[in-house]
């Protein structure tokens, strides 16, 4: 399989990248890990007339701590962020969804930008930024803006990033400590995307939720926040009628796709499977 | 459309190319270095018969383009043996533990597992079978691979294989 031919640019800025994206036009595509956008070429699915290789871009890489936020730079690899000493202790969340992103070679090279940026449906990450309710730094022709990774899915692979503006880096406020985390994903194999997942992440106080964040991947054209089924958990205690209402109130703004990863009936069930095991492990893990 | 000029290190020696920006890195590897080892397997990124070592990274060869190893630093199944030909722990290993049988994937399996006993040289049966969960055999049952890394990780180690129960 070869891709159609392309210019290969290789800029070594931000600003580098963005003058090129800008000249190139409609045709030249930014290119992350690769891991999305290369099987596509491949399968001559996608055929742009230039690519703009972010691999070199120094400042696009890495995690820091800024103020009560953590910046994660779009070009951070998932296999970075696994070992990441910074997410380790104050996002766990982000590695645990990592480890089961792909498989190891993929997790080398994928990165967390081409993850949240390219609006797969099938990808982790995006739900997991709406539920840590990251802010996303898009870099353009007219400067840098910031978008919430709540407001930024309008659809399959339709986001809110203009043409020629590139996802640069990911902002992620810090839990307060002892908040609980998890994700749940059921898959077929090792490298599927999720039949469906769910991600939590909550804070509890005297036996009951105090505050709660749910985010759903793969059952819908958007990764999806969980808003009805946030509600009826906040400030309640886990007890069984309360979170089979909350679970409920998820299955109910599914809207999968029946594919070779099940029927929709047996996703959207499946989504509140994975919604029921991470509030209970979430839970646990957290500290009153 | 213009070609790129590549300079990079391939198992120890140093060769400069110029590529079209499409020619996957596979495609350089076995083609214009003639390094036919890394195989080409299932060509969409599932299978890691075309894995190789890249600045201390396992990668699927066959979904990244060779104008974006320039500058790298690669390991191929070639140059996993020593150059006088003595052959690698983890190469005796695979012999010895009956690690392959059509030996189709075996060159990414072991350029793999290279890379996983870099990173923990001494893996729980777990952490191997996750490790090598980019690698499909559809020969073995992985069964005997996993014991060859496990077998491979005690000789570097200097210490006696003892097989895991069944």
């Amino acid at each position: 399989m070869i891709p159609a031919n392309f210019a290969y640019h290789s800029p070594s800025t931000v600003e580098e990248a963005v003058g090129l994206l800008a000249r190139l036009g409609d045709e030249a595509r930014a290119l992350a890990g690769g891991h999305s956008l290369i099987p596509m070429m491949k399968l001559r699915l996608s055929a742009p007339e230039a690519l703009v290789d972010l691999s070199r871009i120094a400042a696009l890489k890495g995690v820091r701590e800024e103020g009560s936020e953590v910046v994660i730079g779009a070009m951070t690899t998932q296999h970075q962020l696994l070992q990441d000493p910074i997410l380790a202790q104050t996002l766990p969340l982000i590695p645990e969804t990592s480890a089961v992103i792909a498989d190891p070679q993929i997790r080398y090279r994928g990165t967390l930008g081409g993850n949240v940026a390219n609006g797969d449906p099938g990808n982790d990450m995006p739900a997991v930024m709406m539920t840590l309710d990251a802010t996303y730094t898009l870099a353009g022709p007219n400067g840098e803006r910031a978008v919430k990774a709540r407001e930024f899915y309008q659809g399959a692979y339709f986001t809110a990033a203009e043409d020629g503006e590139i996802l640069t880096a990911v902002r992620i406020p810090v839990p307060p400590a002892g908040a609980g985390f998890a994700y749940e994903k059921l898959k077929r194999k090792v490298g599927d995307y999720a039949t469906a997942a769910a991600a939590v992440q909550l804070t509890m106080k005297a036996g009951a939720v105090e505050t709660i964040a749910i985010g759903l991947t793969n059952v819908s054209e958007t990764p999806l926040l969980a808003e009805d089924a946030m509600a009826i958990l906040a400030g309640a205690r886990l007890e069984p009628e309360v979170v089979d209402r909350a679970v409920a109130a998820a299955e109910a703004i599914t809207n999968p796709a029946s594919d070779g990863r099940g029927p929709a009936e047996y996703r959207t069930a499946m989504a509140g499977v994975m919604l029921r095991r991470a509030l209970a492990r979430a839970a646990a893990r957290a500290q009153a | 459309m213009s070609k790129v000029h590549i300079e990079l290190t391939v198992n120890g020696k140093a060769h400069e190319s110029l590529v079209e920006p499409r020619t996957l890195l596979i495609h350089y590897l076995r083609e214009d270095l003639g390094l036919t080892g890394a195989h080409i397997g299932c060509e969409t990124g599932h299978c890691g018969a075309c894995t190789v070592d890249i600045d201390g990274m396992s990668v699927k060869s066959c979904t990244m383009f060779a104008a974006q190893a320039d500058g790298a630093e690669i390991l191929t199944i070639e140059g996993v043996a020593a150059p006088d030909g003595t052959l690698h722990a983890l190469q005796e290993s695979f012999r010895e533990m009956h690690g392959l049988q059509c030996g189709y994937c075996t060159p990414g399996m072991i350029v793999r597992a290279h890379r996983l006993l870099q990173e923990n040289p001494r893996p729980t049966e777990a952490e191997i079978r996750a490790g090598i969960s980019g690698n499909l055999c559809r020969c073995t049952g992985y069964q005997n691979i996993v014991k060859a890394i496990q077998h491979a990780a005690a000789t570097l180690a200097g210490e006696p294989f003892q097989e895991a129960a069944e």
